[in-house]
């Protein structure tokens, strides 16, 4: 303890300090919200002095002699020295060169790193997620036990059986693109997911499916998938490896030759379901110009206008994560889409109350405080 | 054991990368890391899984004089001479490899991405006719927004720029926003659904 308050008083004392050189102040302090280990230094610079060719961060050795950790360009005005022990308390000084020759350091700086067990800037976000999980989780439950959920009709989710069907009659394929983002995207799992389902109407009805993906993994996983619906429809013999491709990473490479299979092999129905940037429109609307009947979803908000105007049916943001759980009508997965909208009510909720906090908040404190209060949930760093 | 044991892998990582957004601290920091890393390494890996699917397809159709077999040469001597003259001279610039990229590949993109003007404009004509009262609506909200991006609306009337600007980031974020959320409500329950094994059709299991 005897040791424990001066290195405090250390650290508090000199976690800012100034000088006279070209590093006017320097000042050292824990990395906040990491798993420690970190300290990080910002500093500011005199504009009167010429500008040195770098700047060396240096740190006070167990011995007491100074010992070089870093080096940085004078303008960056940042550095972050890692691999430190805990609650030990470093010492720093910056030293400007300029042609060779070391000039005056800047001032001494203390800090100590420290670990920290929750991220402070995302407390809010944590308190929402676990209520939103909560909520969804009830509603898993209540499925499971048969409670009897309501779900709206999704015009495009019913519109899956009669495209593949189409497609059937028509003796043409089965397009499936599943966006154009790798398999680290929420949307391209629930693209995935719907792919299964896809794969087994198509299984059930002797459809051809083609596949082709912007990446290697998510050609990887189309295909297992693709495979297992086949399996369980019992009809493994119909499977064809081959009509699940991988064309080209390149985001417009990729549209060409998505183009140039619909207008080759002209499907009666495309999916275009997934993640998707400028080449939504120029896929739908060549989807289009061949005939075929199609049926997109996507999450991002740019792409759905491009999508409404060029395909039968869309499936707009949260559709396409309740499309897997529509098409089985299984009582948990139904639960789950239930409890999306309870937890949409919530938030609907704390919007309207925030709405009216910060409103009337300019003339009665409580309310303000809410809002405040709620301001602080929703923030996230 | 067939669907028992990615169940559990799902359940782990998913749990895990969900406590790594909130805990800094170690382990957890530790190993979300080491996940993302090990996803960064398999789809690196997984590229000559691509290339070696492209380079199969191709061979089997000009093999089996497959429908429309006369296009995959085009794409294999493609594949090939990037490669070659990729791994012969390296990708530096003013090397074969770049001249090829900067004079083929990009304006070949740039090209594709150019068709996007015409598609809109005949997406545009479809969406904007005034069949009923919804379409009139939105035909005049597209004329307003596009008249005041153009000089030429503000010319006519002073107030169209602004009713365009009010347009754009009053109804039309607000209706973006409900998308936004509605979306991400969705993730935190198709990821619930993942992690605790409700949703295991990706696995090909029963429902």
């Amino acid at each position: 303890m005897k040791a424990f308050l001066p290195a405090l008083l250390l650290v508090l004392m000199a976690a800012t300090a100034s000088g006279g050189g070209f590093v006017l102040t320097t000042e050292a302090s824990d990395v906040p919200d990491d798993d420690g280990g970190r300290i990080g230094l910002v500093w500011t610079v005199s504009p009167d002095l010429p500008v040195p060719d770098s700047i060396v961060v240096e740190r006070m050795a167990p011995g007491g002699e100074w010992e070089h950790v870093g080096s940085v360009a004078p303008i960056d005005g940042r550095y972050t020295d890692s691999e430190l022990e805990n609650g030990t308390v470093y010492s720093y000084r910056l030293v400007p060169w300029l042609q060779g020759v070391p000039g005056e350091p800047g001032p001494v700086v203390s800090a100590s790193p420290a670990v920290k067990w929750l991220h402070s800037g995302r407390i809010g976000m944590l308190v929402i997620t676990v209520v939103l999980c909560t909520i969804i989780l009830l509603y898993i439950e209540a499925g499971k036990r048969g409670k009897d959920l309501f779900v709206r009709r999704i015009a495009g989710l019913n519109a899956v059986e009669d495209a593949v069907g189409r497609a059937t009659e028509m003796g043409r394929p089965v397009m499936y693109i599943p966006g154009i983002m790798d398999m680290d995207d929420i949307q391209t799992i629930a693209s995935m997911v719907i792919l299964g389902r896809v794969a087994r109407k198509a299984a059930e009805y002797g459809s051809s499916l083609l596949v082709p993906t912007c990446r290697s993994v998510v050609m990887s996983v189309s295909q297992e998938v693709v495979k297992e619906a086949y399996l369980q429809t019992g009809r493994p013999d119909a499977f064809r490896r081959e009509d699940i491709t991988y064309l080209t990473d390149d985001q417009f490479g990729y549209a060409a030759g998505v183009d140039g299979m619909m207008v080759r092999q002209r499907p009666a129905a495309i999916f275009l379901l997934g993640t998707f940037y400028a080449e939504s429109l120029i896929l739908a609307e060549t989807g289009k110009s061949v005939g075929a009947i199609q049926i997109a979803g996507t999450a991002m908000v740019s792409q759905i206008p491009f999508f409404i105007a060029a395909c039968d049916y869309t499936l707009i943001g949260e559709e396409l994560y309740a499309a897997s759980a529509y098409l089985s009508r299984e009582p948990r997965l139904l639960g789950s889409l239930k409890g999306q909208d309870a937890a949409k009510l919530v938030i609907m909720i704390l919007i309207v109350l925030g709405v009216l906090g910060a409103t009337a908040g300019h003339w009665w404190e409580p309310a303000g405080r809410v809002a405040e209060f709620l301001r602080f949930l929703t923030h996230v760093e | 054991m067939r669907l028992f044991l990615p169940l559990v892998i799902t359940f782990i990582c998913g749990i895990v990368m969900i406590l790594h957004f909130f805990i800094p601290h170690r382990p957890i920091s530790t190993i979300g890391d080491g996940l993302t890393d090990w996803y960064m390494i398999v789809a690196s890996a997984a590229i000559f899984l691509g290339a070696a699917n492209l380079v199969q397809v191709h061979v089997h159709r000009i093999n089996t004089k497959a429908r429309n077999w006369k296009y995959s040469p085009v794409v294999l001597i493609g594949f090939i001479a990037m490669m070659a003259t990729g791994l012969l001279w390296g990708v530096e610039e003013t090397l074969p490899f770049d001249y090829m990229f900067q004079t083929m590949i990009v304006p070949m993109g740039a090209t594709m991405f150019s068709l996007l003007a015409f598609f809109v404009a005949s997406a545009a004509f479809r969406a904007f006719r005034a069949s009923n009262w919804r379409a009139t609506l939105l035909l005049a909200s597209a004329f307003i927004v596009m008249l005041g991006r153009v000089p030429i609306g503000g010319m006519i009337w002073k107030q169209i720029p602004i009713i365009s600007e009010w347009m754009m980031q009053v109804p039309n974020m607000a209706g973006q926003r409900a998308v936004m959320i509605g979306a991400a409500l969705g993730v935190v329950a198709t990821s619930l659904r993942m992690i605790f094994g409700i949703e295991r059709s990706y696995l090909g299991g029963a429902d």
